[in-house]
């Protein structure tokens, strides 16, 4: 028997194919870095993340970036129109102001006139004080980034039928806006998740009763039992009860679609062999779907759940412009637009419509950014 | 196909028996009933209350009785056509429903045909022309009409309508032909009235459709059976009419699935803002009331109505697509 050659020289495994600085860097990257350089070229996500990131910024800090508090009321100002913001007065620079407004009522039709008083200039105040706040719910401070002058108005979005400011109110009703979409995400994920990884890792009967179950639900016209389901909520509740209360019945609808990701995945990936080979070691069902099938498709997951937030922003304002969602004093999108529920304000005070502004912004903005987290998320793009 | 059809029929019971339960759980929620809050209404009001009568509606629903009695008196007599009662109208479910129903099909059915004659031609053309400018500005149009709410859009186009075309704001025809019977300036009323409500139903679902359509037909397009016909010669607009566009077609019908719930919940939020006589309104009257019977009647005809959709999405389909025909058949 002859005897095998077996070279003595080192053994390098690159020198027949050396990979280069830039594949190097590609090929030992993780899944997320991946995820972020394709993010990237998206443009339109990265745009509109940096729009929501804005928006989002602008809710935590309402207090301070609005003029008046939530609750303030101009009752010599009420339905009064938007004001204008001037940098000249008659050719000459006066940096920025607002002209006073006039009220009087039409005697004719009763309706109230506000008209812009020329001689009366009123200077807006930067880094004031103004309205009492508390930051956060923690610190007392009367600090606003722009206040109108003093014994002034400044109305940016002019003000509804308790002379309340617009622009005031829309930012602080983006605190409740953007975050019902957010813990509704929260919720509906783990259920999605939970019956979802259920269904799909143990198959069988489960999974055929689960799969009916969300046809059913699928097949349901969504609002009808949003409907249905918010006026069950007691009138009593406090407000806080009634926001979870909310938000729980729109994730409860919502679940369905990640629940059938997860599932078909789970279906595929429990056939693998590490998956085999992690039950042979004595792995727990829970274990096993945590550890080993779900971080497989995790971004996936998320990208697609970034997908369902505007249709629960939609859903919120459909039902509190109803009447069936959040009441007043809880104060979002959706509430400041049931004002805004009668031919006669798209008539005589359009700018009580002002708030769906924000909500298509924030909708596109969601849409665009799920839409460029999936083509970043699927491998095969 | 025979065996088909039953196998779609026989498999739409459990779904109907689970969504009447899952109705009438969700009306059943509230603590008490209508007749306990009706009593106290009226006695709040100094008014006598007629005890034969609360007593009668007492027995006849068996309110006094357990829930799952409850259920399955209202169950059975739904199969009979016995709708239940509504307390608040004082009159059966099914008298007060009657007409509304109809029109809530009527606005759906033109909603569906609405959406499919605007995606359609232009789903085609934002997947042959992909990333073109008109693929871009029909795209952003579609996502407008998506993020836009439905009842703010209704109300901004009743305004117009009423501005610019004096059409009378609410409702489905002037105020002269209600309760009228049909002639043809109440049908013209009608149409005057309906596509303001189709368009802002239209609107959510028809930008769904085009995405689901675009994206669709890219994928046919890139399929290997396209690439061997271009390079056979086939002319590019014969091609996408022969091959890619009959695929994209069956996905068209099977779309209507998830159209209808969507196409009835824009329906009924419009129908609230625009005070359509369909059976948006009076759901939520019902819903706020706690007239139980009313409100689960409409909450089973709405589910009804998508389950009835997608059986006839599905048989269309299966006519139109033998691979779904006789899928069952090689299974065997």
């Amino acid at each position: 028997m002859s005897q095998h050659f077996v070279s003595d020289k080192p053994f390098d495994p690159h020198s027949i194919e050396n990979l280069t600085a830039a594949q190097e860097r590609y090929y030992f990257a993780s899944q997320w870095q991946l995820m972020w350089w394709k993010l990237k070229r998206h443009r339109l996500a990265i745009v509109s993340s940096i729009v929501l990131f804005f928006i989002y910024f602008g809710a935590l800090f309402c207090g301070f970036l609005t003029p008046y508090n939530l609750h303030t009321r101009n009752i010599d100002f009420i339905y009064a129109p938007p004001q204008r913001i001037h940098f000249f007065n008659e050719s000459e620079f006066v940096g920025p102001f607002v002209y006073g407004l006039e009220y009087q009522l039409n005697m004719e039709n009763l309706k109230r006139e506000y008209q812009s008083n020329t001689n009366d200039i009123q200077k807006l105040r930067f880094f004031c004080s103004g309205d009492k706040y508390k930051f956060w719910g923690l610190i007392s401070t009367d600090k606003h980034f722009v206040c109108p002058a003093e014994g002034g108005q400044f109305f940016l979005l002019g003000t509804d039928r308790l002379g309340r400011d617009m622009y005031s109110r829309i930012f602080y009703g983006a605190r409740i806006s953007l975050t019902i979409g957010l813990v509704g995400i929260i919720v509906s994920f783990t259920l999605g998740i939970v019956i979802g990884g259920i269904a799909g890792y143990y198959g069988g009967i489960i999974d055929n009763v689960v799969q009916r179950m969300i046809e059913i639900l699928r097949s349901f016209p969504e609002l009808p039992l949003w409907m249905a389901l918010s006026a069950v909520l007691p009138v009593t509740w406090s407000p806080l009860s009634v926001f979870f209360g909310i938000t729980i019945i729109l994730a409860m609808l919502d679940w369905t679609s990640l629940a059938r990701a997860v599932r078909s995945k789970l279906l595929a990936l429990r056939e693998e062999d590490y998956c085999t080979a992690a039950q042979l070691m004595g792995a727990k069902p829970k274990r096993i779907i945590g550890k080993h099938l779900l971080p497989g498709f995790m971004s996936h997951l998320i990208a697609s759940a970034s997908l369902s937030i505007p249709g629960m922003i939609l859903g919120e304002t459909a039902l509190s412009f109803l009447g069936l969602g959040l009441r007043p004093p809880i104060t979002s999108w959706g509430v400041l637009l049931n004002e805004a529920q009668n031919i006669n304000v798209v008539a005589l005070y359009p700018w009580l419509m002002l708030p769906v502004i924000p909500v298509i912004i924030v909708i596109l903005g969601f849409n665009f950014l799920g839409d460029g987290l999936r083509d970043a998320a699927d491998p095969y793009k | 196909m025979l065996s088909y059809i039953v196998k779609r029929l026989l498999l739409m019971i459990p779904t109907l028996l689970v969504i009447s339960i899952l109705v009438f759980v969700i009306i059943q929620l509230p603590p008490g009933d209508y007749l306990e809050s009706h009593i106290a209404e009226l006695q709040s009001q100094g008014e006598s209350v007629d005890q034969d009568k609360i007593k009668f509606l007492r027995q006849e629903y068996g309110l006094d009785k357990p829930f799952h009695e409850q259920y399955f008196i209202w169950a059975i007599g739904m199969l009979h056509g016995d709708f239940g009662y509504s307390f608040e109208y004082d009159l059966p479910v099914r008298e007060v429903v009657g007409n509304r129903m109809f029109l809530t099909i009527m606005i759906s059915v033109v909603t569906i045909i609405f959406t499919w004659v605007i995606a359609f031609p232009i789903g085609i053309y934002s997947a042959t022309h992909q990333y073109s400018w008109g693929d871009y500005g029909l795209s952003f149009l579609g996502f407008i009409g998506l993020a836009t709410p439905n009842f703010l859009l209704a109300l901004v186009m009743l305004y117009l309508a009423n501005v610019y075309f004096g059409t009378s704001i609410g409702g489905l025809m002037a105020p002269q032909y209600i309760d009228q019977p049909w002639s043809w300036g109440k049908l013209q009323s009608v149409l005057e009235h309906l596509w303001i409500p189709v368009i802002v139903i239209g609107t959510s679902g028809t930008a769904g459709m085009i995405r689901r359509l675009r994206a669709n037909l890219l994928d046919e397009l890139q399929k290997q059976y396209v690439t061997t016909a271009r390079a056979k010669g086939m002319k590019e607009n014969k091609l996408v009419r022969k091959y890619p566009l009959r695929m994209a077609l069956n996905f068209f019908i099977a779309d209507i699935g998830s159209l209808l719930p969507s196409v009835i919940s824009g329906a009924e939020i419009t129908a609230i803002v625009l005070s359509l006589p369909t059976t948006g309104p009076m759901l939520l009257t019902a819903l706020q009331s706690q007239d139980m019977y009313l409100a689960g009647s409409f909450l089973m005809f709405l589910a009804m109505l998508t389950v009835i959709g997608v059986l006839v999405s599905d048989l269309l389909l299966a006519a139109i697509d033998p691979r779904i025909r006789l899928q069952g058949e090689i299974a065997k």
